[in-house]
This record gives C-alpha cells, structure tokens and sequence, in this order.
C-alpha cells in the first residue's frame, strides 16, 4: 500500500478561496482515479464545505482563514475544511428535502455534500468548526479502510 | 468561469439565456439582477434557458428557486429550459424538478406560457 499524501493550506476567507479548493479537489481526485461524474460529486461537496466556512462561519471575515487539507491514502480520499467561526449544530440544519423547505433559498449546502460523499463528518473545535469528508472509490471496503485510521 | 445572460422577447414571453457558473458571487447576482430587473419592467412570463450553464451550487439552487417564487408571487410564471445532464440531476436530487417546469424545447415552452395565460 502507498504511503499517504497530505497537503495543506491556509486559505483567506475569500469566494476566491472556494473556487481554489474546488479546483483543487478535482485534479486530485482524479489522481485518486475517480471518473469524471464522481469528480463533479466531490468538487460539489468540498465547495459546499468551503462556502460554508467562508459564508456562514468565518463571514468573511478577513482576519480569519480556513484550513484546508488533502490526504490521499490508497483508494481513499480525504478532505478537512476547518474555519474559525463560532460554529453550529448541523443537525439543527432543517432537512431540505421536506416540502415545508423545498422552496426556501438556502440549507441545501450539507445535504449535498453528503449525497456526493461516503463519509461527513463534523466537530466542534476551540477554533471553529472542522467538517471531515471521505469518499472512497468503488469497489473498495471501507471497513480495511478504518482499520488504518 | 463568470455567468452571462442575455433577454430576447418572443410572442411576449422573456427568455433569458444564460451562460456560465450560477454559483455564490458573481453567477447568483447576475441571475437575481436580470430577474428582479425584468419584473421591475413588468416582464413576468419568464423563461430561463440553461442550456449553456455548466454548473450550479448550492447557492444558485437558492437563486433559481427565489427566482421562482418571486415570479409567482407577482402572479408570473417562470419556466427552465434545456437543462443540462448535470443540473438536471441536482435538481432530482434537491427534489425541485418537479416544482420547476422544464421544458426541453423552446416552441413548447412558449406554447405551454401561452396556454396557461389564456
């Protein structure tokens, strides 16, 4: 099995910013080797991560950054997107598929990204909130995976 | 990357084309603008050809379905066209498909504004 990757970045709180992390989560997933379709799904959700770190938690503020991680481990994609906002409680966040909500404005950035993500998960920091999303390329079982984490 | 649209009049129905990312920033402003400016004008039988547009995120998801109840909210209609695979999809997904009305080709969709106006 090869090693695993990692990169960082700190990123200013900018639509800038999100539109880098986009860009980059493309080109690596399709190092990881996901075809094209699933590479639109990430992309997606690591912009739906970003905007939510810029918007709703950082407010663009722009003494606060975002911390952005790749890791590239086999078969495995991870990606953490860390802001220094005051944070949220995700499931608070109403469910956008109810048809109470279909026709509110906003709310939909969570449910996609776990609809294009195997795994999202989110923690509460002393700094911020840090969301965690994995996805796995098919065909690969995710508990061998867990097992080296 | 940036979002352009463009209005043309046929048989009293405003289509706008759009080209380009309806995305946070630029894309959704754009959208919003052009769509407030033409109900500003009195326009409200409004069509948006998407046929051109890549990408949408969360963010211009939100903009067309404000778009949409702002429309009917004036007593208007709007309607989408020519979706492309990718935004076709999110909308399944999101479950606006079937809120919006899609049309897939432009004579049948003003047929369809003219029918529901008479």
């Amino acid at each position: 099995m090869t090693a695993p990757q990692r990169v960082s970045y700190r990123l200013e709180s900018t639509l800038e910013s999100v539109n880098k992390a986009e860009e980059m989560a493309d080109q690596i997933a399709a190092q990881v080797g996901f075809d094209e379709d699933t590479r639109g799904g990430i992309s997606m959700a690591i912009r739906e991560a970003m905007i939510n770190a810029v918007l709703h938690g950082n407010k663009y503020d722009a003494g606060k950054r975002v911390n952005l991680t790749f890791e590239q481990k086999g078969p495995e994609m991870t990606v953490i997107v860390a802001d220094e906002g005051t944070g949220f409680v995700p499931e608070e966040v109403p469910n956008p598929l109810a048809p109470e909500n279909l026709l509110k404005q906003s709310g939909r950035g969570i449910f996609l990204m776990r609809t294009f993500m195997d795994e999202v998960r989110f923690r509460k920091s002393s700094s911020g909130t840090e969301i965690t999303l994995i996805k796995r390329l098919q065909g690969n079982d995710p508990d061998r995976q867990e097992a080296s984490t | 990357m940036s979002m352009k649209a463009s209005t043309r009049q046929v048989d009293g129905i405003t289509i706008v084309d759009l080209s380009g990312r309806i995305t946070l920033g630029e894309g959704s402003v754009v959208l919003r603008d052009t769509v407030k400016d033409l109900l500003g004008k009195g326009q409200k039988k409004i069509l948006l050809n998407l046929g051109d547009v890549s990408y949408i995120d969360s963010s211009g998801i939100g903009e067309l379905v404000s778009a949409f109840t702002s429309v009917r909210n004036q007593g208007g209609e709007l309607k989408l066209l020519h979706l492309t695979k990718k935004v076709h999809d999110l909308l399944q997904i999101t479950k606006l498909y079937t809120v919006f009305d899609v049309k897939d080709d432009e004579a049948g969709a003003i047929t369809a504004f003219s029918k529901a106006n008479h």
